[in-house]
């Protein structure tokens, strides 16, 4: 632990993301365990999403003044970090898009992207974390989340902390830079298009023969679970901070907890 | 796929290829064509670096594209060739069916280019009884089935070996009925048969270019098939049609543009055949055209230099975006209703038809990146996706229905404290229905998902409303 240093610790803000928050809140306390046991400060300020759908979709408007928002809750913190690649990709990358006419803000949303990472990337690049103490008996498939990969350069960091997972073995997939077909409101929007795209990625999964997919994004995870559950294929999917965590007292995505408390 | 999918109909079109059996076979193809690019450029230690070269190159051609355009005429005039600028499709196809007049031609046979594909160049031959005949193989049998090429460089990559029969046999009627074309081979000497007679008989050939040089005048074209090379230099006339933002300034550019052409394409290192053609038939020249003339077509081109798409003009159509496209990779290019298809037609189509009739392209894109991730000239394609879907949304073209959700949203992602509040009683309730089997087979409007998963439920509370419980620190 970062106990020694004379330092005050580094003070994390926590970008919890609209899927963790509202669909799976074990990511959001998984990530914090890893960022408090690697030495850092967690605070959690109060946020909602950061932007991408309203981006993605053409309301310029709105992403610029969620943005702003996101910029102002997270000014007390050293770092920002998502538990999610395409999350941190619009923090990262696509805010300082957003005030590209208006220098000052610019400058301010620049800023802003500069301290925000992706939960793997951080702890591997920034902290220099190399392992874990967890454990996980499986044979798990790494599926990389594209925003993650093509905008925040994840693709080693969670392999080299799963590597460090007692009883985990990885796999990889075949066509491993494809998409899965989520894209966010794409999946439903497009959804009959997004069904033959991760219907490949399930298929894809299960010819691995793993029986655990990891991802570092929860909306790829209720995309190829949902996909593989449809098909009634037992192959249990977690966020790999969960993994990583040893939280192990969760159901996978999609599954019921095993005893319904009355 | 009808000939009346228009873009407009992005939709229909979309349900209707997602119906189609056929196009599930498109899948093995696309996939061999990125195992083949990728093998290339990781053989070439030196891929992204020409990468960023050809980009520099075309950025340049493009800031300084007048000088070069009036160097590239005056040297393709020097060589006793003929050049026309056209403004448009109407001006390029009038230009090129004069041409045809003047030399009293009754048949004309066709290198596979996109650019006439644009302009309608066939049906305006055809208008003023002109046979035009497509003698690239895929395109030869897209023609035969009076369909659009499916992709810019494997046209009829849509197709199986029993369409192709299918059109042969339908078309070349004074064949025996009953000869054999089980094997692509027997496909392959039928139409080889039948198009060396065109060859022959051809009064005018019309190719592309892939690059036009200032420094020489000469146009550039990079087939695998040699089909170019016939209708450059067998007819009479040569009328190469070729759109403005072809033109780079030397030779040495077109060289280094060529080692991530062909790679990026098929994973090919050259393509087989790469020919310069430069002036008519010279005195002492074993074969050639006797005229040779070169239209060189905007069709808005010029209108993109100026804007957001101009990145769009250093396309090179090596196909490497819809290759690696998974939009394109399960509905095929027919759906998209125009010319060009995948990541750089949703681009470049409402770039030059407009928004209200081409925008609905730019919507079914998940904006992964793998098509910017392989896109020899780094065009940011997911970028220019959005900045269309911007444009819709500011012209109001975006779905009401979406609209609204969008706002409703947005109405509480803006305020916090009040999307925590809502959010967290709305996951509470799906929680509470949910948390038997863990996850929904179908939700009201959650349609669109559930028909081909299923909806993992909620956890419950939300994690910010846990983490104030827990420690009070959510400020």
């Amino acid at each position: 632990m970062a106990a020694e240093t004379e330092k005050p610790p580094i003070r994390v803000g926590l970008f919890v993301t609209c899927l963790v928050d509202l669909m799976r809140p074990s990511v959001g306390f998984a990530a914090v365990k890893l960022l408090e046991d690697a030495g850092c400060e967690v605070v959690v300020p109060s946020q909602s999403c950061c932007g991408q759908p309203a981006f993605n979709s053409g309301d310029r408007a709105t992403a610029r003044a969620i943005a702003l928002k996101t910029i102002d809750a997270f000014a007390g913190c050293d770092y920002v970090v998502a538990p999610s690649g395409s999350c941190a990709g619009m923090l990262a990358k696509h805010y300082p898009e957003l005030f590209a006419d208006e220098p000052e803000l610019l400058r301010k949303a620049a800023a802003f992207a500069d301290k925000c990472w992706e939960l793997t990337s951080f702890l591997v690049d920034r902290l220099g974390v190399t392992a874990v103490a967890a454990r996980c008996e499986g044979v798990a498939a790494y599926h990389d989340s594209c925003a993650g990969l093509r905008e925040m350069g994840v693709k080693s960091q969670p392999r080299a902390l799963l590597a460090s997972v007692e009883g985990l073995r990885l796999v990889e997939l075949q066509d491993g830079e494809a998409c899965c077909g989520f894209g966010g409101v794409f999946s439903v929007k497009h959804g009959a298009l997004s069904g033959p795209i991760v219907e490949r990625k399930a298929a894809d999964v299960a010819a691995t023969g793993a029986d655990t997919l990891i991802a570092g994004d929860l909306g790829c995870l209720m995309n190829i679970a949902g996909r593989l559950q449809r098909q009634g294929r037992a192959v249990k999917a977690r966020h790999v901070a969960e993994v990583l965590a040893g939280v192990s007292d969760e159901p996978p995505i999609g599954e019921a907890a095993a005893r319904v408390k009355p | 796929m009808t000939a009346a999918a228009t873009p407009s109909r992005f939709r229909e079109n979309i349900a209707a290829a997602l119906g189609d059996e056929r196009l599930r076979g498109l899948s093995p193809h696309v996939q061999s064509l990125i195992a083949a690019r990728a093998e290339a450029a990781a053989r070439l230690p030196e891929f992204e670096a020409l990468r960023d070269s050809a980009r520099a190159i075309k950025d340049h051609a493009l800031a300084h594209l007048d000088l070069y355009l009036e160097a590239f005429e005056r040297k393709a005039t020097e060589a006793g060739g003929q050049v026309h600028y056209a403004r448009d499709a109407a001006e390029a196809t009038a230009t090129i069916v004069d041409l045809c007049k003047a030399h009293g031609a009754k048949t004309v046979v066709k290198g596979k280019s996109m650019v006439s594909e644009e302009i309608g160049l066939n049906a305006a031959l055809d208008r003023a009884g002109i046979a035009a005949v497509e003698t690239d193989l895929g395109e030869y049998v897209v023609q035969l089935r009076e369909e659009r090429p499916s992709h810019i460089i494997a046209p009829a990559i849509h197709l199986t070996r029993k369409d192709y029969e299918a059109a042969f046999r339908r078309a070349h009627r004074d064949l025996p009925a009953d000869r054999d074309l089980s094997q692509p081979e027997r496909l392959l000497a039928e139409a080889r048969a039948i198009l060396r007679a065109k060859f022959l008989a051809a009064d005018v050939g019309i190719t592309g270019a892939n690059f036009l040089v200032a420094e020489t005048g000469a146009a550039i074209v990079v087939t695998n098939e040699g089909n170019g090379d016939l209708c450059q230099v067998l007819p009479k006339v040569h009328i190469v049609v070729a759109s403005i933002e072809k033109v780079v300034p030397t030779l040495n550019d077109v060289a280094q543009i060529l080692r991530v052409l062909a790679r990026s394409a098929t994973g090919q290192g050259m393509a087989v055949y790469t020919t310069a053609a430069v002036g008519p038939r010279r005195p002492g020249d074993p074969d050639g055209p006797e005229e040779w003339h070169v239209v060189l077509v905007d069709n808005g081109r010029s209108a993109m230099l100026g804007g957001p798409f101009r990145d769009m003009l250093r396309c090179i159509r090596c196909g490497a975006c819809m290759n690696h496209c998974p939009v394109y990779e399960t509905i095929g290019g027919l759906a998209y209703g125009w010319i060009y298809a995948g990541p750089m037609g949703a681009v470049l189509t409402p770039s030059l038809i407009g928004v209200a009739e081409g925008g609905a392209l730019a919507t079914a894109s998940t904006l992964c990146g793998r098509c910017e991730a392989a896109c020899p000239m780094r065009i940011p394609l997911p970028a220019l996706l959005r900045q269309w879907r911007e444009r819709a949304f500011a012209r109001a073209l975006t779905p009401a229905g979406e609209r609204f959700a969008l706002g409703l949203w947005a109405f509480f992602a803006k305020r916090p404290a009040l999307y925590r509040l809502t959010t967290g009683l709305a996951t509470r309730a799906l929680a509470l229905v949910g948390r038997a089997r863990g996850r929904f087979s179908w939700l009201p409007f959650a349609s669109g998902w559930t028909r081909s998963r299923d909806l993992a439920a909620p956890q419950g509370a939300t994690f910010q409303s846990r983490w104030r419980a827990k420690s009070g620190r959510v400020k």
